[in-house]
């Protein structure tokens, strides 16, 4: 019984850390592939290690499991946040079929300030503006 | 067909071959961020095949290198990060 959960959480987590290598591959813009890497990576590594947790049956092994997954769970979005920023700072392209760019006009690359104020004259709906 | 075969032959490969395809963009990166991106992924799926390995040579050591290699990934996407985006800003 517990080798047949073992066997289950363990593929789908396989599948996830598969289908994520896959869009790494396949997806056309830097912005997406970091999409691919927070989500589908901590998804299918979590699966992975509770499949772990249930295979050992430890007390000792389920609190290493569980520090593994909470640290991923933390970190994997600060750091496609900063990798994310980086990107944009440094000037790279977003995708040519990419609909809209929220900070088109905000970031202002001399002085590398990202303001929340437009500089035309749509001015509605921004209440603090913060560097 | 017991729990072992499984892991060993099906899942094991299957792991391996997402390597790869990560290896792949890797090397074909247009920009350094992918590479930096495919390099984080590379880690992250690495603990994977570690918690794999760890269960079918049933030895939950491995498991501490796993912890200690999710840290190194984190840690090395913020230094790229934080020194990209240094050296935008005094060129």
């Amino acid at each position: 019984m517990s080798d047949i959960l073992v066997g289950i959480l363990a593929t789908f987590g396989t599948v996830f850390v598969l289908l994520a290598a896959v869009g790494l591959v396949r997806m056309p813009d830097t912005y997406l592939r970091i999409s691919v890497t927070t989500k589908a990576a901590t998804l299918g590594i979590g699966l992975i290690l509770i499949a772990a947790a249930v295979y050992f049956n430890d007390l000792s092994i389920t609190s290493r499991v569980l520090a593994i997954i909470l640290f991923i769970v933390l970190t994997a979005p600060i750091a496609a946040h900063l990798i994310g920023r980086a990107s944009y700072f440094i000037g790279i392209k977003l995708w040519d079929k990419s609909i809209m760019d929220d900070l088109k006009g905000k970031y202002k690359k001399r002085t590398h300030e990202l303001s929340s104020e437009d500089d035309d004259d749509s001015s509605n709906n921004e209440d603090q503006p913060n560097k | 067909m017991t729990l072992y075969d499984y892991l060993y032959y099906l899942l094991l490969p299957i792991l391996a071959i997402s390597i790869l395809l990560l290896f792949i963009r890797f090397l074909i990166g247009p920009s350094i961020v992918d590479r930096v991106i495919a390099l984080d992924l590379l880690i992250t799926t690495s603990v994977g095949i570690i918690t794999v390995y760890s269960i079918v040579y049933d030895q939950p050591t491995f498991l501490d290198i796993a912890m200690i290699l999710a840290l190194i990934a984190f840690l090395g996407t913020v230094a790229f990060s934080y020194y990209l985006e240094k050296r935008n800003k005094n060129e």
